[in-house]
């Protein structure tokens, strides 16, 4: 096997990906990326489902039904507001008004089961009043400080407070991107989106508390040893874990694929689509993060540290090379004293 | 090398794999019998994978009170509207307020019925009023309005809204009148045959204490309402039917008006000054308890503002409930396929891992729906698929950490007990930052939406269980093979696949 071969390369140092010292490059990258979402939301904005905006969806099953014919239905009910209507699936024509009375919401029911001739029970309804998405964009927005928090407060408890900022860092530059693809493509922002993406903050956590859980375990004697500085130590640590990170991100990516794939083809816009969306995006940003951005930004935190900066220096001074080729060397050296 | 494996050596020879493993089958079977037990044999469908529909209240201070939402209130709210949706008789409709504390929404399910009745019923703002009636007359507009107008001092507005009033009408959305209380109403009756211009309310909602529906077996006067005024109530009210108790038919009549519609405009015989009024009529028993619940329900200080409509047809439900399960099959056999290149014999513990997990999942939604009502969304499905994610990924940072211990020239038998160690307080930590975000997900969701938090924190609880009580002793167990700790081709943890370059070259421990 090619990739656990790897595995074992990159566990040993043999192979070394230089991740902590490409900082710079990682950095940009993000940066660039951010900033292309910050113009694709301060541009275009995010779109709104109707739960957000409040308004009113009609699906009407009628396989040899055309969207045009939707419309009139809806104007000749006497709406005359903007409309979206799409097709779903095969034989679906879904319908978006924007905020309707219930009475209102009757009559478009009759007018579309006339129209189609099907029963106004056959019809699926949704209607969201004005004021509902205040409610949910609100409990959103608590849900994610109250996350942040209690996170950063755990992770500080079970690991070291830096770590938490690091790991707070990683899952912001998340959210960044997730939002920023959401703005830039067009995707819908429903309920369930939001709900996908609080569930991304958690597995980019997830993801991230791998990495450092090794990070930590090879840094916990790293001055008493003076063999390496800070950098090189949590280099190894992000090879030794990279493969199983690419692992358990694919494997969790699996499952959301399928969903995504069986909700967009056979419901169109909806609960599945939305949720598996936000999190198969999310899921991404958040393997990449919590190698690319949060050890980085985890060991500059640490090397600002009189004791790190002072180990740096020594093992500098003992002739530190550059970081990826002075692992191997001093590794060699390492096995040299011991035998 | 660290302390840490003088310890994990310690450990690897106390570990008995055997009666863990019969601990948890024992568990499951335990599951088992509980479920058959209690009858529990069937997972409570959603309305969105049914069909069904449910109307989201949102609660709110009635407009012109200064009062706040209690909790209490939202209790009793949520017991009247059980009440009034009960009266349908429809089976295994649902009243249930979510969230927490004031911040509630009430939630009303009713299955398999997409009527509009249901939306009616209970989507009312129940906002209560009682205001002296100056003109009560036909539904239709007439050439005499006119008339019956003079000298009341309408405003042009209020008077064109009287003459063009027609309360026969079918699409009369007579709730969406927005009521001011200081001013006169041009309205109808809650059945569309008459109609009224009253004057600004003097008794408001609050007024009222309690409601009760009754009957006096003394007398022949049937079922009739009692009303209970609070002590400022009492006032107002004596007040009011004090100044029309000797005024013409009809103005000495007070109307009931709940949310802008007549509920009923009883004369006033006497001036009511003791703080109790008795609403009497030709009133059945459901009647008169029927009305004394609207009072009730207009007495408290909230009203409502409908949230979220949602009328799901039983097609649409099939729909959603096939995709779900569609999509859980794919995600599975997907990360099977993917564990089985992978992992190769050592996926034999995923997929038992796998398969126990989804049976203690199917079996712990049969005791929840039976117990505690629980049921299963379009967005739980989801949360399940999700967490096979979470489930595999736990196996994978064992069996790496395994790799690992092997890669620093452990053999396979020591390799599974140290990597455990290691692995555990990984998965512990990871498995505790999914709850705590399933915990806070299911805290701030609204809806249909919450199932996946449930769901979510459910199976992550079921993760932490299989992988301490079933994959570690399993792969403990299966690490006594000697295909396994030969490390044959299709073992998963051949030299190969580990990636131990040279094996016969001595061992050096890598530690830092």
């Amino acid at each position: 096997m090619k990739i656990s071969g790897l595995g074992g390369r990159l566990y040993r140092g043999e192979s070394s990906l230089n991740i902590i010292g490409g900082k710079r490059k990682w950095y940009s990258l993000s940066l660039a990326f951010i900033i292309l979402a910050g113009f694709a939301l301060g541009f275009k904005g995010v779109e709104l489902s109707i739960e957000f905006k409040g308004g009113s969806s009609f699906t009407v099953t009628a396989p040899s039904g055309t969207i045009a014919q939707a419309e009139n239905a809806v104007r000749s009910a006497g709406y005359l507001g903007e409309t979206r209507a799409q097709t779903i699936g095969e034989d679906k024509i879904r319908i978006q008004t924007g905020v309707i009375e219930q009475s209102q919401s009757n009559l478009i029911q009759d007018s579309l089961a006339r129209s189609f001739g099907v029963t106004v029970e056959s019809i699926d309804t949704q209607n969201v009043g004005p004021s509902w998405g205040e409610e949910i964009s609100r409990k959103a927005l608590q849900g994610l400080v109250a996350f942040l928090i209690i996170v950063m407060i755990y992770l500080a408890l079970a690991f070291e407070p830096k770590m938490a900022i690091a790991a707070i860092v990683a899952l912001i530059h998340d959210v960044f991107i997730t939002v920023g693809i959401y703005a830039a493509v067009g995707f819908e922002v429903s309920p369930s989106t939001v709900i996908g993406f609080l569930t991304i903050l958690g597995y980019s956590l997830y993801d991230t508390v791998v990495v450092f859980d090794k990070v930590r375990e090879n840094t916990r004697f790293i001055t008493a040893t003076g063999k390496y500085t800070y950098s090189q130590a949590a280099n190894l640590a992000v090879n030794q874990t990279i493969v199983r990170s690419l692992n358990t991100s694919l494997i969790a990516l699996l499952p959301v694929a399928a969903i995504l794939f069986v909700g967009s083809g056979l419901l169109g816009a909806g609960t599945l689509k939305d949720l598996s969306l936000a999190l198969f995006i999310g899921l991404i940003a958040g393997t990449y993060s919590s190698i690319f951005i949060a050890s980085p930004v985890l060991a500059q935190l640490r090397e600002r540290e009189p004791a790190i900066k002072a180990l740096n220096q020594r093992v500098m001074a003992r002739g530190g090379a550059p970081l990826a080729q002075g692992q191997r060397v001093q590794r060699k050296r390492d096995k040299r004293k011991k035998r | 090398m660290s302390f840490g494996s003088s310890r994990n050596s310690g450990s690897a020879n106390r570990s008995r794999p055997g009666r863990t493993l019969f601990i948890l089958l024992f568990l499951t079977a335990a599951l088992f019998a509980t479920a058959f037990g209690i009858g529990a044999t069937s997972i409570n469908l959603g309305l969105d994978l049914r069909g069904g529909t449910s109307v989201t209240l949102q609660p709110r201070v009635q407009t012109g009170d200064s009062g706040t939402v209690t909790a209490e209130a939202i209790d009793q709210a949520v017991s009247i509207i059980r009440q009034r949706v009960d009266s349908l008789g429809i089976a295994e409709s649902e009243v249930t307020a979510e969230g927490s504390g004031t911040n509630r929404q009430i939630v009303i399910a009713v299955p398999g019925e997409t009527g509009r009745r249901i939306v009616e019923l209970v989507g009312q703002t129940a906002e209560l009023r009682f205001r002296q009636v100056l003109v009560e007359t036909g539904g239709v507009s007439t050439p005499t309005d006119g008339e019956l107008i003079a000298g009341l001092n309408l405003s042009p507005e209020e008077q064109s809204a009287f003459t063009t009033l027609d309360c026969t009408a079918t699409d009369l959305n007579i709730t969406s009148v927005t009521e001011d209380p200081a001013k006169n109403l041009i309205t109808c009756d809650r059945s569309g045959g008459v109609r009224y211009v009253l004057a600004p309310a003097k008794v408001v909602g609050i007024d009222v204490e309690s409601a009760t529906a009754a009957i006096d077996p003394a007398s022949a006067s049937g079922w009739f309402v009692s009303l209970d005024f609070t002590g400022e109530g009492s006032k107002k009210f004596g007040e009011l039917t004090q100044a029309v108790v000797n005024l013409p038919t009809p103005q000495n009549q007070v109307a009931i008006v709940l949310d802008g519609a007549v509920v009923s405009a009883p004369r006033i015989n006497e001036a009511i000054l003791g703080g109790r009024a008795q609403i009497t009529g030709s009133f059945s028993q459901l009647e008169a308890q029927d009305l004394a619940n609207v009072l009730k329900y207009g007495s408290l200080p909230l009203a409502f503002d409908r949230g979220e409509v949602q009328q799901v047809s039983p097609t649409l439900g099939s729909d959603q409930l096939r995709a779900g399960l569609l999509a859980g099959g794919l995600g599975l056999a997907l990360v099977i396929i993917y564990s089985i290149l992978y992992y190769r014999a050592l996926s034999i513990a995923v997929i038992g891992s796998l398969a126990l997990a989804a049976a203690q999942v199917i079996l712990s939604l049969f005791i929840l729906g039976r117990t505690v009502g629980f049921t299963l969304t379009l967005a739980g499905i989801a949360g399940t698929i999700v967490a096979i994610g979470i489930t595999a990924d736990s196996f994978i940072v064992y069996f790496e950490r395994i790799r690992d211990e092997m890669r620093d020239g452990k053999p396979l038998r020591v390799a599974v007990e140290t990597g455990w160690v290691r692995a555990r307080r990984t998965i512990v930590v990871a498995d505790l930052v999914s709850g705590i975000s399933a915990v806070v997900l299911y805290v701030v969701s609204v809806g249909s939406v919450r199932g996946f938090a449930f769901t979510l924190g459910l199976t992550t609880i079921i993760d932490l269980l299989i992988i301490f009580f079933f994959t570690k002793p399993l792969v403990s167990l299966m690490a006594k093979s000697k295909y396994l700790q030969n490390g044959g081709r299709f073992s998963g943890v051949s030299a190969r696949s580990v990636g131990i370059a040279n094996p016969d070259v001595p061992k050096v421990e890598e530690k830092i």
